[in-house]
């Protein structure tokens, strides 16, 4: 049994829900990580900014020469960044250094006269840097003043890591709520299942009938399934308890009675009358015979009808074969076909229709009048094979009982073939029909069409 | 260029362009030796450093004490070069300080006692503001009358006014182009109120003088060539204060600058351990009382215990220095060569007061 069981399916679903999480937390915390530092330094640039754009407007011209009278505002709004070192500088028009540290890193293009943002080093830190350029046209003063400032990368790390450890506080949050109800969610959808589970266990071993369990969709076809097959079980366990109890009720008469013919020819003296009970025990051995086929041919066709595959087949070949099987039988010639033009197609297996046909046919031939038709039809969605007279049929108290294993009103277990026509038509999902019509009997196979 | 022309003109404009005091703590046959760096007098300090050792046998201390300019100039000098000097630097020139810092020359330290510093008084983990010491007026008992004792900028100005009054000529300052710290209070001061510049003018009319160091300030006032003394360090003011009845002590009631001298243990120290030792003790309540009977940490709160005149509810008023990059806007060069022009403005020089 072990080896039958695989993972089960909670594990599955963790297994799952846990991958989806991992996976999308990876995504998720890089992108946060991406998206805390694009954010981090976006507001510390314009802090950079903002502390350049007014140590520029701090410079003045005085005696021909760029003053910077460092204003402490610019020096406070770096401070919003308390942790940070500070590295700044201005360069007059010819690149020398007004005030500052000399090896603040110059910006690395010079073109345009925006703000130049670039990442530098910063003693042994690594820092980003802002350059702003201010233009002077003064008499005594021309060129380019250039501030450079810069600062290490302490409050946007924070920055970012703040922004990254929110995001994962909420999916660390979001994934511990999708997990418990994935895990919830899977105790409800197996929940089916070990009602079922328990119901086939409380059953009784014998008791073949169909689960009647409300199931959701996906679990119905199995339980469909699993009906379909207690109910194959128990007609094939039907028809065994049906072939022996029909040898038991049949037999046991027939051979009874030859047992005592020939007892009665053992004793008996008299030639002519020997011989006249040797022909009876003949008669009868062939009657016995003849019901022992039958009997046999039935639990076979029941058989088969459940177990052999189904295929696809044309109604009018099945009608073909049992014409042509009837041809030779007495009176067989005068049976007429009457077929339609088109293919008639149901799924089923063609030796059990044949013999469910020639049964009735045979019917037709020993207790109906001519004119015999064997044909088949289409009719309300349905397909019919069928057997008509001419004759008005078994009357109505015998027709109640027709189709029953031991109705047989006639020497050659006519009520037998009934039977067997009867449980075909169960096996392929349809009935069988017996009614008169306005011009005679009919006994036919009413079929569900094929689903392509 | 500039900041190495910067250093250059603090070694040359130092006091003294080597250590002006050394002075060994802790048993000769210690294993380690710590050696500090400091501005602050080996008489002051030294005691602290004593119940320091008290906790820590086996260590001896070398203490070298240094002018400002002298300190920033050397340990700049260290750092660059990646020499190994001073374990533990202490200076009251906290600007200077932050740019050796902000220059990446101090080794980062994290403890419950560091982590306990307010904000003001920590930056990077790597400096510390390990005293307490406001920026106050110190006046001659003997010659000021109680009535004109000024308690505020307010109150000094409205004495500097009159053409007449007694004291044009007798108010004193440091000279923020000689002392370090003189500047820092001075700057300081111009960031902190519009006061200091309208105090600057005021100075200039009244022909204020301006002088180097502490204590000629503070004998000036105690033999009455001052009455008045402003921007004095109070843990030397208050020192004197108490063995010279002559003297008092003022904390200005419109603001009192509150300077913590900063700690740093350089990123070239040797015995980094025992200089984190140090600054842990400097801090603890331990150390915190030693320092207190130093006068080095003065309760502001408490005047009581001080010979420090309050007057008022103090609390609101202090204006600590806190340590962070902002200062470094005092050593900017075109920063200072303006805020210089503007100072001399006021005290032209005069040539003829050496150190």
């Amino acid at each position: 049994m072990a080896e039958t069981r695989s993972w089960s399916l909670k594990a599955r679903v963790a297994l799952a829900v846990g991958a989806v999480l991992g996976l999308g937390g990876i995504v998720v915390l890089s992108v946060a990580l991406a998206y805390g530092r694009q954010a981090a330094r976006e507001a510390y640039d314009r802090l950079l900014l903002g502390a350049a754009s007014d140590i520029a407007a701090s410079i003045s011209i005085r005696d021909g020469a760029a003053l910077v009278d460092m204003p402490a505002s610019a020096f406070q709004m770096l401070a919003l960044a308390p942790e940070d070192r500070i590295r700044y500088r201005v360069t007059g028009p010819d690149g020398t250094t007004l005030t500052g540290a000399e090896d603040a890193p110059a910006p690395p293009r010079q073109d345009g006269t925006g703000p130049v943002f670039y990442d530098g080093a910063l003693g042994a830190e690594p820092g980003r840097y802002v350059a702003v350029t201010r233009r002077f046209a003064e008499r005594s003063f021309s060129g380019p003043v250039r501030v450079i400032i810069g600062q290490t990368l302490r409050a946007r790390q924070a920055l970012a890591r703040d922004i990254a450890g929110g995001a994962l506080v909420v999916l660390a949050t979001a994934g511990l709520a999708i997990g418990l109800f994935a895990w919830l969610a899977t105790l409800s959808a197996l929940r089916p299942l070990q009602r079922l589970g328990r119901a086939l266990a409380r059953r009784d071993p014998v008791d073949l009938t169909p689960i009647t369990l409300p199931m959701p969709t996906e679990i119905a076809p199995m339980l469909g399934a699993l009906n379909g097959f207690m109910g194959r079980l128990d007609r094939q366990a039907a028809a065994s308890r049906n072939l022996i109890g029909d040898a038991a009720h049949q037999l046991r008469t027939p051979v009874a009675a030859i047992r005592a013919q020939a007892q009665d020819a053992q004793e008996e003296t008299d030639p002519a009358r020997r011989d006249r009970l040797l022909a009876r025990i003949h008669e009868r051995s062939v009657g016995l015979s003849r019901l022992l086929d039958r009997m046999l041919d039935r639990a076979m066709i029941i058989h088969r009808s459940d177990t052999a595959p189904r295929n696809a087949i044309d109604l009018r070949d099945v009608a073909l074969e049992i014409y042509e099987a009837l041809e030779d039988a007495p009176g067989g010639a005068a049976i007429r076909l009457d077929l339609p033009p088109g293919p008639v197609v149901v799924r089923g297996d063609a030796l059990s229709l044949v013999e469910a046909g020639k049964n009735l046919a045979a019917n037709a031939l020993a207790h109906g009048r001519a004119p015999i038709r064997l044909g088949v039809a289409r009719e309300d969605g349905t397909l019919l094979l069928f057997v008509r007279d001419g004759g008005p049929g078994p009357a109505p108290a015998i027709l109640e009982g027709l189709g029953a294993r031991f109705a047989s009103h006639a020497p050659g277990g006519a009520g037998l073939g009934l039977a067997i026509a009867r449980e075909v038509a169960q096996s392929h999902g349809g009935a069988l029909r017996l009614g008169p019509r306005e011009d005679g009997f009919e006994a036919a196979l009413s079929l569900p069409r094929a689903v392509a | 260029m500039i900041r190495a022309a910067l250093i250059a003109w603090a070694l040359m404009t130092a006091p003294v362009a080597a250590q002006e005091l050394v002075r060994d703590f802790g048993p000769e046959s210690a294993t380690e030796t710590l050696r500090l760096r400091s501005t602050t007098d080996i008489a002051v300090l030294g005691p602290v450093i004593e119940r320091f050792l008290e906790t820590r046998p086996g260590l001896r201390v070398a203490y070298e004490q240094w002018g400002s300019n002298a300190l920033y100039g050397l340990q700049a000098s260290d750092c660059a070069a990646g020499r190994a000097g001073a374990d533990l630097v202490i200076s009251s020139a906290v600007h200077q300080m932050v740019d050796l810092v902000n220059e990446g020359c101090a080794r980062p330290h994290r403890s419950a006692i560091t982590a306990a510093l307010p904000d003001p008084l920590v930056w990077r983990d790597e400096l510390w503001g390990v005293t307490r010491e406001p920026a106050v007026m110190v006046y001659n008992r003997d010659l000021v009358p109680p009535a004109q004792v000024p308690r505020s900028r307010f109150d000094l100005l409205d004495l500097l006014r009159p053409t007449e009054s007694p004291f044009r000529g007798r108010v004193a300052t440091y000279d923020i182009e000689r002392s370090g710290l003189g500047y820092l209070f001075a700057f300081a001061d111009s960031m902190e109120a519009t006061t200091f510049g309208g105090l600057m003018e005021s100075f200039g009319r009244s022909g204020a003088i301006a002088t180097c160091c502490s204590a000629e300030i503070i004998d000036g006032v105690a033999e009455g060539r001052y009455l008045v003394a402003y921007n004095v360090l109070g843990s030397y003011a208050l020192v004197r204060a108490r063995r010279d009845p002559r003297l008092g002590v003022v904390a200005p009631l419109d603001y009192t600058l509150v300077l913590s001298r900063a700690a740093m243990i350089p990123s070239t120290a040797g015995q980094p351990r025992a200089a984190t030792q140090l600054v842990d003790f400097l801090l603890s309540p331990e150390g915190r009382v030693a320092l207190e009977q130093a006068l080095l940490i003065v309760r502001l709160e408490d005047g009581e215990s001080t010979a420090l005149d309050l007057g008022g509810a103090a609390e609101t008023l202090q204006r600590p220095i806190a340590l962070g990059p902002a200062l470094l806007i005092a050593l900017d060069a075109h920063k200072q060569a303006l805020f210089r022009a503007r100072w001399r403005d006021a005290f032209p020089e005069t040539g003829g007061a050496a150190p």
